[in-house]
């Protein structure tokens, strides 16, 4: 079946079958990876990005589900060059290391900082707590999305 | 901490040196750009699939694949028949169906004779798509002769007891080691009994003992295991990216397996999703993927699923323990002695240092100041993956720290001491060192009251000790645990130290660019350490040219020098001293330049960070940078200086390095419902001097969440008809931000003296100490119960039943 | 990673219309809604239905409103949703404590209440949810709507009172003035099924309980709800006895099996202990404490 879908802004069509799932589609049909996949139970959240502004979780969703709709993927944070402050929070403060879960984590990061821009790090450690990260202990993930809390974006850049 | 304090800052920013550098591979991984195996697609690449056992132990009687292969998009499907069929030129064997493990054993590529786990690799499905490969499994049909299983280690011992490994003749399920082996004991047995004997009879002694078992439990990289192989039949070149800790040895081993000529072998390791010890062993996967380029002509891709992953790669522990402790009613420790069934799965899969089958637990002895220790461990097959050596445990150092660290909790106890008192009155005295050990190992440096004192004043100790008590009172039950262990870490020597007969040396190679950039080529492998970062502080360190202009590749065996790679914590300690020791040697190659240059006598010139100048004429002096180019240029060299400004060295270290820490967790415990609440852990780790203080601190959080899911929720346990019940990450079980609590770190600092910059390793420290710190906690919290030990996880379950006086096998099925 | 068998997709254009595709496909056809229970499922291959009907297009299945004295959940409703409804939490704290231990915020947004009921899995905790409070699911076929209470909503594990070319629209629950309610649950880990859960809500009335209603999940209790602990309650004060007495017979008529979360006398204790915290928090709710 045809499907298309807004990533990032841009519209993608491609001929899959029904039953292609939406991270395989945004991986291998649109060649986005930085969304990654870590389960096969739908635990792990390394597959998450947005669909329509909200984060799920892209192994446990068709891209036939997600036709028409708007997906946006940790290669659509950087805006104007200007990389997010969530991605910066993650360099400033050590928020990854090997890089796996990371994408994931900056987009439900920066959908709860949309949501709420000044959370307490207890309601961070909840945003995050469906997504696994085996390499931070969490800690520094949590100072990162503080980090850019204190340090929203200017709108400057995207004037 | 002088070196990180007085770091001057380069134009960039960064601390010319060592200090919290901001990491250079954080700007691909933020944007997505990180190039991890999955991300690896080849033209006209194909895709494949392993068919797996459902059984644990099974004869094979047939295999039909032909509706699978009638399927359209399918290309080829791969039996064990099919790989005895393929003819290999190759010292171990004449067929594919088989290959070395690294421990001397061999292991199934595609099972031939019968599968001797759940999970076991049985046909290989190569095809267009990742979907149809998946499908066409669903077509082969596997008849199965099903036969008793063996899924607990006290089981195989029996003498009615299934034998496992027929296909080697053996007769029973012990495993044999290289040297022909059964048992292996360290430490002396003689003296440590009579020290038994002396405190069984001496009514001012004790004598405590404890079984102890440590769970079998996964590293569970967030990326699964997988490789991408392409066999270029023109040239005869193989590459294979792969997710692998230890590229050289996988390409010496593809080589030895594969009868292919080792210098037509390329092995990348690209970006690498964790690894924590998982991608040390060089799976079936891995070789058919190979053996699937060579059948189609066309690279091809495996991606193992997450319950692959969990019940076939290599798992860690499966230690079951009997330890016991002689003390004074003092508290002063006499002897230790652990007797352990090791259980090793249905192949002998570790990798560890050939001399050292059970790894370094025999360092299980600890920090502690006391003469006789022995321990005997004898490891069994069984039906179970193999593994056993893996998740950040420095050789199995885990499991030695472990059981020392709850027999003294077991002691204290049994003594009514404060187990803070006890550990205080036994720790090693700053003098000893270097101490060795009553098992053989050469302690190199700590101070280790220090350090101590340092995790009790973080924690407040006797501020907790006061609200236990209230607490108490009130009904009330909050532990407070502590833990103490040191590692030995950084393997080789290589005299005594090889896997497969490479010795544990690496080399490094630095060449400075004429205008003073450099790069530098390491044959270690980051999974997240931040090697980019960290080497080229090192250099940085001993040159004084900006990190950010040092450039640093690993992870293709083609751009990079032979080594042994990334885990047991050998990075820094191995290669971080190759990195130095191959700095020093441009360093001093640029001295002879330098003095050439000023015409006056290399032993005139003094070194300060980046620059050679003449002593007492500070004004006169050459940078780093205006040597290089000077090397590079039309200078005279002194008879016997080669042109250009480059190195290699190959590190061979003369001992392990030796980092310690003492940890400390607080935890709630609601007794109604067995729920454990991690309220605060303290953590102070002596790793000797830290290159960059931000990446230590990154990697102790890590192994510290380590600790707290072992210790908690991580688990492969097996019911008795060989069913594993641990094999999706909905059984399989990882904390969460919400289970990990928010870290309390503190630090000293005691440089190794044998390590060039007196760094020690400290990739696994937390993993190694904090889960004693977690159940000693717990245990600490419903000790009024009775309670004198339980093993992990402890889940609420156990929590509870420990509470009831009911502890169970928890490595097995509840019932 | 795993992945589906082949698989057919349509999305229904209105509930006609999937009712519709449905009787066309019959048992082949699965309905589609959140997909947080069925595609896992696929994903492993233990089901593998030929059609799916996707029902996200249907407006008028979503959303939260008061409809007579009825709170009303459409089908498609999402956890989060739920979780983050005023005018759910106004009437029953027990939607958002139990929500807010339900899997994990991203799954919460896809993950739907039909869904959730329509899978009638034994540990499923918003199933114990709609058992205190006397729920009932609305059901639309050809034949037009019908409503069943959800304490006579499940067959059995996995299966429910819908029948091939049914929907599932609504779930109603009561409103009950001055009634106090919570959830309790034991869990190995955040996000991971329930060991067990209890909820329950309690109305107190001149010092004695005029109503009340019990829950429990994954400890084998009859259709999720324990009536003899609430018949044993109705017309006595809630005194720490009463309550103790009343969980303690919720958990006497548990029958719960041993598994990787727990054996079953631990699940049997959870049974009772959860029960009561749960009996005391929503009794001193409904006296405003």
């Amino acid at each position: 079946m045809q499907v298309t879908i807004t990533i990032n802004g841009e519209p993608v069509t491609r001929d899959v079958e029904p039953r292609t799932l939406l991270v395989h589609f945004v991986r291998d049909d649109a060649g986005l990876r930085g969304t990654h996949w870590g389960c096969d139970t739908s635990n792990c959240g390394a597959c998450t990005l947005w669909v329509d502004g909200s984060p799920v979780k892209s192994c446990t969703m068709l891209a036939a589900q997600a036709d028409g709709h708007e997906v946006t993927t940790v290669e659509g944070l950087e805006q104007g060059g200007e990389l997010d402050p969530v991605q910066k929070g993650f360099i400033e403060c050590h928020g990854l290391q090997c890089g796996f879960c990371t994408p994931g984590m900056m987009m439900t990061g920066r959908w709860l900082l949309d949501n709420n821009p000044h959370p307490s790090d207890g309601e961070i450690r909840e945003a995050i707590s469906g997504q696994i990260c085996r390499c931070t202990g969490y800690k520094n993930i949590v100072k990162a999305i503080q980090w850019a809390a204190d340090n929203p974006a200017t709108n400057e850049v995207n004037a | 901490m002088t070196a990180v304090d007085d770091a001057p800052l380069s134009a960039a920013g960064n601390p010319i040196g060592f200090g919290s550098m901001k990491r250079v591979e954080d700007q691909r991984f933020v944007r997505g750009q990180g190039n991890y195996v999955d991300d690896v697609n080849l033209p006209g690449m194909l895709h494949s699939a392993i068919l797996r056992s459902p059984y644990a132990h099974a004869r094979i009687t047939s295999i039909d694949t032909s509706a699978a292969e009638a399927l359209p998009g399918v290309r080829a499907v791969i039996t064990g028949k099919t790989l005895e069929g393929i003819a290999r030129p190759s010292l171990l064997g004449d067929n594919f169906a088989w290959m070395p493990t690294l421990s001397y054993d061999t292991q199934a590529v595609l099972a031939t004779d019968k599968v001797r786990f759940q999970g076991q690799e049985v046909a290989y499905v190569i095809a267009d798509s990742r979907y149809i490969a998946k499908d066409a499994l669903e077509l082969i049909v596997v008849d199965y002769d099903p036969l008793e299983p063996v899924m607990d280690a006290k089981r195989a011992l029996d003498p009615d007891a299934p034998i496992i490994r027929d296909d080697k003749g053996f007769t029973d399920n012990r495993v044999v080691d290289v040297h022909g082996q059964t048992s292996w004991e360290s430490g002396n047995a003689e003296s440590t009994a009579a020290a038994f004997a002396r405190a069984e009879a001496d009514p001012d002694c004790v004598v405590v003992t404890q079984e102890i078992l440590y769970p079998r439990v996964h590293p569970a990289p967030m990326e699964t295991c997988g490789s991408v192989a392409y066999l270029d039949k023109v040239t005869g070149q193989l590459t294979l990216y792969t997710t692998s800790q230890a590229p050289h040895a996988h390409r010496t081993v593809y080589a030895m397996v594969a009868g292919l000529p080792e210098q037509k072998i390329r092995v990348i390791s690209p970006d690498i999703g964790g690894g924590f010890g998982n991608k040390v062993p060089v799976y079936p996967g891995y070789v058919l993927s190979i053996i699937g380029t060579i059948v189609t002509g066309k690279p091809v891709k495996w991606m193992e699923d997450r319950s692959e992953n969990l019940m076939s790669t290599g798992f860690a522990r499966d230690y079951h323990m009997t330890a016991k402790v002689a003390a004074t009613k003092e508290g002063k420790i006499l002897a230790v002695d652990v007797d352990v069934l090791a259980d090793h799965g249905a192949f002998n899969g570790v990798a560890q240092p050939t001399n050292f089958p059970a790894g370094f637990f025999n360092i299980f002895s600890g920090s502690y100041d006391y003469p006789d220790a022995h321990c005997k461990v004898d490891p069994v097959y069984t039906n179970k993956a193999p593994g056993g050596v893996a998740y950040a445990c420095s050789f199995r150092i885990t499991e030695a720290a472990y059981v020392i660290e709850r027999l003294v909790d077991c002691l204290a106890q049994e003594l009514q001491m404060d187990p803070a008192e006890l550990r205080l009155k036994n720790l090693l005295r700053p003098e000893q060192f270097p101490y060795m050990s009553p098992t053989g190992w050469e302690y190199d440096s700590g101070e280790y009251e220090k350090t101590m004192r340092v995790a009790m004043e973080i924690a407040g100790y006797d501020e907790l000790r006061r609200e236990q008590a209230e607490k108490r009172a009130r009904g009330e039950y909050m532990g407070i645990g502590i833990s103490f262990f040191t590692e030995g870490v950084g393997a080789g020597p290589r005299r005594t130290m090889d896997i497969l007969g490479l010795g544990m040396a690496d080399g490094i190679e630095l060449r400075i660019h004429p205008t003073g950039k450099g790069v530098l080529r390491l044959s270690v492998q980051s999974q997240g350490q931040g090697h980019e970062t960290t080497f080229a502080q090192i250099v940085s360190h001993e040159l004084g040219i900006p990190p950010e202009d040092i450039e640093v590749v690993h992870g293709d065996t083609d751009q990079t020098p032979f080594g042994l790679g990334t885990y047991g914590s050998r990075s820094t300690p191995v290669s971080g001293a190759a990195a130095s020791v191959v700095a020093r040697k441009i360093r001093d190659k640029a001295r002879l330049i330098a003095a050439a240059a000023l015409e006056c006598s290399p032993d005139d010139l003094e070194w300060e960070l980046g620059r050679w100048y003449v002593k007492g004429d500070k004004e006169r002096g050459k940078t780093i940078q205006e040597i290089a180019l000077l090397s590079h240029g039309s200078l005279e060299l002194p008879e016997g200086v080669e042109g250009h400004l480059d190195a290699t060295a190959v590190y061979n270290p003369p001992n392990l390095t030796y980092p310690y820490g003492c940890y400390i967790c607080v935890v709630d415990v609601d007794p109604g419902t067995g729920q454990v609440k991690i309220r605060r852990f303290i953590a102070v780790d002596d790793c000797g001097t830290r290159i960059n203080p931000m990446i230590v601190e990154g990697q102790v959080h890590g192994g510290l969440a380590d600790g707290v899911g072992m210790a908690l929720m991580e688990l492969i346990a097996f019911d008795t008809d060989g069913n594993n019940l641990g094999g999706s990450f909905m059984d399989y079980l990882l904390p969460t931000a919400i289970e990990c609590p928010d870290w309390e770190l503190g630090e000293t600092v005691t440089p190794s003296p044998h390590h060039p910059i007196g760094a020690k390793g400290v990739g696994e420290s937390a993993t190694v100490g904090s889960p004693a710190a977690v159940v000693n906690a717990v245990i600490d919290a419903i000790s009024p119960f009775g309670v004198r030990h339980a093993d992990m996880p402890l889940t609420p379950a156990n929590v509870w039943r420990a509470i009831q006086g009911r502890n169970v096998r928890t490595d097995m099925a509840v019932e | 990673m795993q992945t589906p068998a082949p698989v057919d997709y349509v999305r229904a254009t209105s509930v006609e219309n999937a009712i519709s595709l449905l009787e066309q496909h019959g048992e082949d056809a699965r309905l589609l809604a959140g997909g947080h229970s069925l595609l896992p499922m696929m994903k492993l291959r233990l089901a593998r239905p030929e059609i799916l009907v996707d029902l996200q297009g249907l407006s008028e299945l979503r959303g939260i409103k008061v409809d007579g004295g009825d709170l009303v959940i459409g089908a498609m409703t999402t956890h989060a949703e739920i979780l983050d409804s005023p005018i759910l939490s106004e009437h029953y704290a027990i939607f958002r404590e139990a929500e807010k231990v339900i899997a994990d915020p991203v799954v919460r947004n896809k993950g739907t209440m039909g869904g959730s009921m329509c899978q009638a899995d034994p540990s499923e905790d918003l199933s114990a949810v709609g058992a205190a409070l006397k729920g009932t699911v609305v059901i639309q076929g050809s034949g037009g709507k019908r409503t069943v209470e959800i304490r006579n909503f499940h067959e059995g594990p996995y299966e429910t009172k819908v029948k091939d070319g049914e929907i599932l629209t609504e779930v109603r629950f009561p409103i009950r003035p001055g009634a106090g309610s919570a959830y309790e649950k034991v869990e190995r880990r955040v996000g991971d099924w329930p060991v067990c859960s209890a909820g329950a809500y309690v109305v107190v009335s001149g010092g004695t309980v005029t109503d009340c209603g019990i829950g429990l999940t994954a400890v084998g209790a009859s259709h999720f709800c324990a009536p003899d602990a609430e018949a044993y309650l109705i017309g006595k004060p809630p005194t720490e006895a009463n309550l103790a007495e009343a969980a303690r017979l919720a958990a006497e008529s548990c029958d719960p099996t041993s598994d990787q979360r727990g054996p079953a006398d631990y699940k049997k204790h959870l049974a009772q202990e959860l029960t009561l915290r749960a009996l005391r928090r929503a009794a001193a709710a409904s006296q405003g404490a």
